[in-house]
C-alpha cells in the first residue's frame, strides 16, 4: 500500500460546517405545508385492564383532526422476530405508567394537548409487578401470557467447562453479589418524527438509529407494501442506543397522516423521552471467580438478573450479551453462565451504548480488584497474568482475532503512572483499574441471517462527482465522513469531494443501522468492495492512456500514475471519462456479511463479531469525606481500535464513552418508585455530568491493526464506556478503604459508608431466588487451536 | 387554538427586523423556529435544564424557552444562523469543526454561542475558566474535553491575530 493520504489523518468531518451554522436540519427543523401536530396520550397506570375508552370530546375540540386508540393500529411489532409484543397503543392492557394509549392529530400543538386531556380512559387496575423479586415471586400475576415461566422472559444457562471443578482446583475463591443500577440514554435530542403518507405511500423522517428496522415494522404494522414505505433520516441529535428499534409514535405520526391527509409531526418532550427510555437494564449479579496463588483464573460463575420492564425490545440479546462479553478479555478456563430477564411494569429496557458488557464488566472488574488484595498482588498483574492472546478462542468460542488489550493496559499504567503513585497518594485519593473488550458490529442478524449486513453503492459521474449511496445511520459519531473518507483514500481525492447519501431507505442499499458500533467495520468494507470494483476499472481505462500494466497504476492526488514513474500520470477527471467510455456508467454495489461464527450451542451467534476492540482504563478519583462526593479527576484511557481512520473522530468517541461512564458510576439512575413513577424525569433530576463534574479525559490509541476491518479498522463508539465504572469504583476503594458493590457513588451513599457507626447493620446486596434450568454443556468450537 | 388574542411582536434578530403576530404566551423559542424558521436554536427540555436553546440578547445569553417573545422586543438577538458573516466562520467556529467538537451537533448552537461571549470578556480563559462558563450547556456526545480543546485553541488564534495587527500597526 502506498502512503495514506486520508486514512489515519486527523480531519474536519465533512458534515461540520452545518452543525456550527445551525444549518443540519433535524426532525423536529422540518416544517411542511399542511403539516399537523400530533400527541400521545399516556398510560397512568403502572398495570392496568383498559375498560374503556371515550375519545368523543377530544374529537369535538376545534382544531382537532382525528384521534386513534389501540384498534386502529392492532398489529404487532417487535425489532426481534421472535419477540413481536409490543403495539403502537396499548390494546386492552397497559403494562407501564408512560405506555401510549391514544394519539391526537390537531392543528397545533397546545391543540392536540387539551385533546389529550380530554379522552376518557377507564382503567380496572391489575396488581404492578415493579421489582424482579415481586415478578419472580411463586405465585405473582403475569405480566405477558406466552412466557414459559411468569415474568421470565429470557433464560440462559450456559456451562463451558466444570467450573466446579475449576473451584476445587482454585487456592482461592470469592462470591460477591453486586447491583448495577439501570439509567437511560438521554440523547440531547428527543425523539422527533414527521410521517408524509401521499398515494398510498408513506414517508417518514425519523430520527433513528435503525431506518431498514423501522421501514419493515411500518409496512408491517400499516399494512402497506414493504416498497411503499420510505424511511429518512435528518440530522440526528445522539442516540445511544435509545433510539435503535421501531417506536409507537413513529406508526401513530403515520398513522395520523394517512388519516388526516397531512404531514403529521411528533416530537417528544423530555418527560416522554425518559418514558420511553429502552435504557441499561438494571442488573443484580452474584459472581464468583477461583484463582490460584499467582494468579491464574481457574473459573469463574455468575448469575445475572435483568430487569426488563414491561416489553421485550432487544431483550433476548440484552440477555446472551451480559454473559457473553465476559470472558473475552481474560483466559477463563471455566465458565458457567445463568442469566434471565425478567418482566417488570417499568418502561421497557434495552441496549445503551455497551449493550450487555457494563454490567457484568463492572462486577467482573471489581471481583478482580479485590482477589488481588486477597492474594496480595497488584491488580494490574493479576489481569496480566490472564490476558487473551490475538488469535485465540476464548470459552464461550468467540473467535479473537486482532488484540491489543496488553499494549492498552500498558498504556494506561504508564501514563497514570501507576507504579510510581498507586498507594502512595494523599488522603481521599486513589487510582482504580480496569479493562474490557467490545464488539466491532454483532456477528448476527436475527431476521435473514443468510443476507447481508451492509450495503454500498458508488456512483461517478463523467464530470468526476463522486456519490457514495449507504443505508447506515450518521447519529453524530460521523459515519458519512468515515464511508467519504474511505472512498477518497481509494480514488485520490479528498472527503469533501464525495457526496454521501445515507440512511435514507428509498434510495440506499440496505444497512442494519447504527447499533452494535457495526458501521465502520460493515458499512465500511460494503463501500470499500463497491469502490474496489470501480478503482478496477478506472485503473484499466487509465492503463490504455498510460501503457502501464493497471498492477503498476496506482491513485495519487486527482490522478492516477504509474507507482515508479509519478510522471507518467493521467488526472483522474479524464481516467474517469475513459472508463465511462469504455465500460458504461460508472456504479458498484458491495455488500458486507461477517463470516459465520458462533459455537455448537443455541445462541451462541450473539456475542459474535468478526473484531473486537479492547479497552484499558486508569481512573484518578478525590473523595471528599465530609460530603461524599466522589470527583473523577482525570482518566486514562487507552482503546485498541484497530486503525484509527480519524484519529480526532475516534478520540471523540472514547472520550464520550467516558464521559457517559463517569456518569453512571456517580450519578445517573432511571428509578421508578413504588407506585411506577419515574422519579427524576426531567434534565434537573436526572443527573447528567456537566462540563465540571466532567475530568479532563486522557484517550490513547492502540492500533492493533484488523484483518478484516476497513484498512484494519474497528470500533470505537462503544467499547470505551465498559472499564470506566469498575475503574473509578476500584478507584474510590483506593481512596477509602470501603467497597461499593453498587452504582452509582451519590454522595449520601458514599457518606453513609464512610460514616457508619460500630455495629450499624450493613445493607446487603441480594439476588432475586430464582432456580436456573440445568445448563447446557456445549463442545468447544476452536478457531485458532489451543490459545494456552 | 388558543382565546388569547394574538399580539403584535417586533423582534430585532441578527440584524434583520421581523414583526409577526404570535399569542402573548409564545416564547422566543417558539418564535424563532416556527416563525422565523431560525431552527438552528434547538431545545431539549424547554424547562431552563439544558441550555440548547440559548441566543444571545443585547450580546448576553438568555435561554429562549425561557423568554416569551414580547419581552425580547427592543432588544438585539443574535441566534447561530447570524454567527458566521457572509459564510465566513468565525474563528471559534472555525477551530471547533477542526477540533471534533461536534458530534451530534444538536449542543452546538448554543454551545458556540456560550463559548463565543466568554470569548469576547476573556481573550486567554483557563480550561477550568471554560469550563466554567460552558457548565449550564448539557453535551451528551463529546464528553466536552475536544469542547474545551476548540475553545483554547480559537482563543489562541484569536490572541496570535491581535497580536499580529498590533504589532503591524506599531
Ligand atoms: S430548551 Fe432546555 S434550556 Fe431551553
Ligand atoms: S455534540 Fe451531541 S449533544 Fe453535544
Amino acid at each position: 500500500m502506498s502512503e495514506m493520504r486520508i486514512v489515519g489523518k486527523p480531519r474536519t468531518k465533512i458534515d461540520a460546517v452545518s452543525k456550527v451554522t445551525g444549518a443540519a436540519k433535524y426532525g423536529d427543523d422540518m416544517m411542511l405545508p399542511r403539516m399537523a401536530y400530533g400527541k400521545l396520550l399516556r398510560s397512568t397506570q403502572p398495570h392496568a385492564y383498559i375498560r374503556r375508552i371515550d375519545v368523543s370530546r377530544a374529537r369535538a375540540l376545534p382544531g382537532v383532526l382525528d384521534v386513534i386508540t389501540g384498534k386502529d393500529l392492532p398489529i404487532h411489532y417487535g425489532v426481534l422476530p421472535n419477540n413481536q409484543d409490543e403495539t403502537a397503543l396499548a390494546m386492552d392492557r397497559v403494562r407501564y405508567i408512560g405506555e401510549p394509549v391514544a394519539a391526537v392529530a390537531a392543528l397545533d400543538e397546545r391543540t392536540a394537548e387539551r385533546a389529550c386531556d380530554l379522552i376518557e380512559v377507564e382503567y380496572e387496575p391489575i396488581k404492578p409487578l415493579l421489582t424482579m423479586e415481586d415478578a419472580l415471586a411463586p405465585n405473582a400475576g403475569r405480566i405477558h401470557d406466552w412466557t414459559r415461566t411468569p415474568n421470565a422472559h429470557k433464560i440462559v444457562s450456559l456451562e463451558f467447562g466444570d467450573v466446579e471443578a475449576a473451584f476445587g482446583r482454585a487456592d482461592l475463591v470469592r462470591e460477591d453479589t453486586f447491583l448495577y443500577e439501570g439509567n437511560s440514554h438521554v440523547p440531547l435530542e428527543t425523539h422527533a418524527v414527521v410521517a408524509k403518507f401521499e398515494g398510498g405511500h408513506l414517508t417518514l423522517w425519523s430520527g433513528t438509529q435503525v431506518p431498514h428496522y423501522v421501514q419493515r415494522a411500518l409496512a408491517q404494522v400499516l399494512n402497506i407494501p414493504h416498497g411503499h414505505v420510505r424511511v429518512i433520516l435528518p440530522a440526528i441529535g445522539g442516540g445511544f442506543g435509545g433510539k435503535s428499534e421501531p417506536l409507537s409514535f413513529e406508526f401513530c405520526a403515520s398513522e395520523l397522516s394517512r388519516r388526516t391527509g397531512r404531514p403529521v409531526k411528533i416530537v417528544l418532550t423530555r418527560e416522554e423521552q425518559f418514558y420511553t427510555h429502552r435504557g441499561r437494564h438494571p442488573a443484580k449479579m452474584w459472581m464468583k471467580t477461583g484463582v490460584k496463588r499467582d494468579g491464574e483464573l481457574t473459573g469463574l460463575a455468575v448469575k445475572i438478573f435483568l430487569d426488563g420492564g414491561a416489553f421485550s425490545s432487544f431483550g433476548i440479546a440484552s440477555t446472551y450479551y451480559t454473559g457473553a462479553l465476559t470472558p473475552i478479555t481474560y483466559k477463563v478456563p471455566a465458565y458457567k453462565f445463568d442469566g434471565v430477564r425478567v418482566f417488570t411494569n417499568k418502561p421497557p429496557c434495552g441496549p445503551k451504548r455497551g449493550h450487555g458488557g457494563p454490567q457484568p464488566r463492572f462486577g467482573f472488574e471489581i471481583q478482580l480488584d479485590k482477589l488481588a488484595e486477597d492474594l496480595g498482588m497488584d491488580p494490574i498483574a493479576l489481569r496480566r497474568r490472564n490476558l487473551v492472546e490475538p488469535y485465540s478462542t476464548t470459552v464461550n468460542s468467540l473467535r479473537i482475532t486482532s488484540c491489543g488489550l496488553s499494549e492498552c493496559i500498558a498504556q494506561v499504567e504508564k501514563g497514570s503512572g501507576w507504579q510510581e503513585r498507586r498507594g502512595k497518594m494523599p488522603p481521599g485519593k486513589g487510582l482504580g483499574f480496569a479493562a474490557s473488550a467490545y464488539l466491532s458490529g454483532t456477528g448476527t442478524t436475527m431476521w435473514h441471517p443468510d443476507l447481508p449486513h451492509s450495503g454500498a453503492h458508488v456512483q461517478i459521474d463523467r464530470g468526476g462527482a463522486i456519490t457514495v449511496f449507504c443505508g447506515s445511520a450518521e447519529i453524530g459519531q460521523g459515519s458519512d465522513h468515515l464511508l467519504a473518507a474511505l472512498v477518497a483514500e481509494e480514488l485520490g481525492v479528498y472527503p469533501e469531494d464525495v457526496r454521501v447519501v445515507a440512511g435514507d431507505t428509498g434510495i440506499t442499499p440496505v444497512d442494519l443501522g447504527s447499533y452494535s458500533s457495526r458501521v465502520t467495520f460493515m458499512s465500511g468494507n460494503a463501500t470499500l468492495k463497491a469502490t474496489g470494483e470501480l478503482k478496477a476499472k478506472l485503473l484499466e481505462a487509465a492503463s490504455r492512456v498510460l501503457e502501464t500494466a493497471p498492477e503498476e497504476l496506482e491513485f495519487g492526488d486527482y490522478e492516477i500514475h504509474d507507482r515508479n514513474d509519478h510522471a507518467n500520470s493521467i488526472k483522474l477527471v479524464d481516467a474517469i471519462v475513459r472508463a465511462e467510455a469504455q465500460f458504461g456508467t460508472l456504479g458498484a454495489t458491495g455488500s458486507y456479511s461477517p463470516p459465520r461464527l458462533g459455537g455448537n450451542y443455541r445462541g451462541s451467534v450473539i456475542g459474535t463479531s468478526p473484531a473486537y476492540s479492547f479497552t484499558a482504563c486508569v481512573a484518578q478519583v478525590d473523595v471528599d469525606a465530609d460530603t461524599g462526593e466522589v470527583r473523577v479527576e482525570k482518566l486514562w484511557v487507552a482503546h485498541d481500535c484497530g486503525r484509527a481512520l480519524n484519529p480526532t473522530l475516534v478520540h471523540g468517541q472514547i472520550q464520550g464513552c467516558a464521559y457517559m461512564g463517569v456518569g453512571e458510576a456517580l450519578m445517573e439512575t432511571q428509578q421508578i418508585d413504588g407506585r411506577g413513577l419515574h422519579m427524576s424525569p426531567s434534565l434537573l433530576e436526572y443527573h447528567l455530568p456537566t462540563s465540571i463534574e466532567t475530568p479532563e479525559i486522557e484517550t490513547i490509541l492502540v492500533q492493533a491493526i484488523d484483518p478484516e476491518g476497513p484498512y484494519g479498522a474497528k470500533e470505537a463508539g462503544e467499547g470505551p464506556q465498559n472499564p470506566i465504572v469498575p475503574a473509578i469504583t476500584n478507584a474510590v476503594y483506593q481512596a477509602t478503604g470501603v467497597r461499593f458493590d453498587e452504582t452509582p457513588l451519590s454522595a449520601d451513599k458514599v457518606y453513609r459508608a464512610l460514616h457508619k457507626k460500630k455495629g450499624q447493620r450493613e445493607t446487603t446486596l441480594t439476588i432475586p431466588e430464582f432456580r436456573f434450568p440445568e445448563p447446557e454443556r456445549p463442545t468447544p468450537r476452536e478457531y485458532y487451536g489451543d490459545c494456552s | 387554538m388558543s382565546e388569547t388574542e394574538n399580539v403584535v411582536v417586533t423582534l430585532n434578530v441578527n440584524g434583520e427586523t421581523h414583526t409577526v403576530l404570535a399569542p402573548p404566551y409564545e416564547t422566543l423559542l417558539e418564535t424563532l423556529r416556527e416563525r422565523l424558521d431560525l431552527t438552528g436554536t434547538k431545545h431539549g427540555c424547554e424547562l431552563g435544564e439544558c441550555s440548547a436553546c440559548m441566543v444571545l440578547m443585547d450580546g448576553e445569553p438568555v435561554l429562549s424557552c425561557l423568554t416569551l417573545s414580547l419581552e425580547a422586543q427592543g432588544h438585539a438577538l443574535t441566534t447561530i444562523e447570524g454567527v458566521a458573516k457572509n459564510g465566513v466562520l468565525t474563528p471559534l467556529q472555525q477551530a471547533y469543526i477542526e477540533s471534533g467538537a461536534s458530534q451530534c451537533g444538536y449542543c452546538t448552537p448554543a454551545m458556540v454561542l456560550s463559548a463565543q461571549t466568554l470569548l469576547d470578556k476573556n481573550p486567554s480563559p483557563t480550561r477550568q475558566e471554560i469550563r466554567d462558563a460552558i457548565a449550564g450547556n448539557l453535551c451528551r456526545c463529546t464528553g466536552y474535553v475536544q469542547i474545551v480543546d476548540a475553545v483554547e485553541l480559537a482563543a489562541k488564534r484569536m490572541r496570535e491575530s491581535v497580536e499580529d495587527r498590533v504589532r503591524r500597526e506599531t
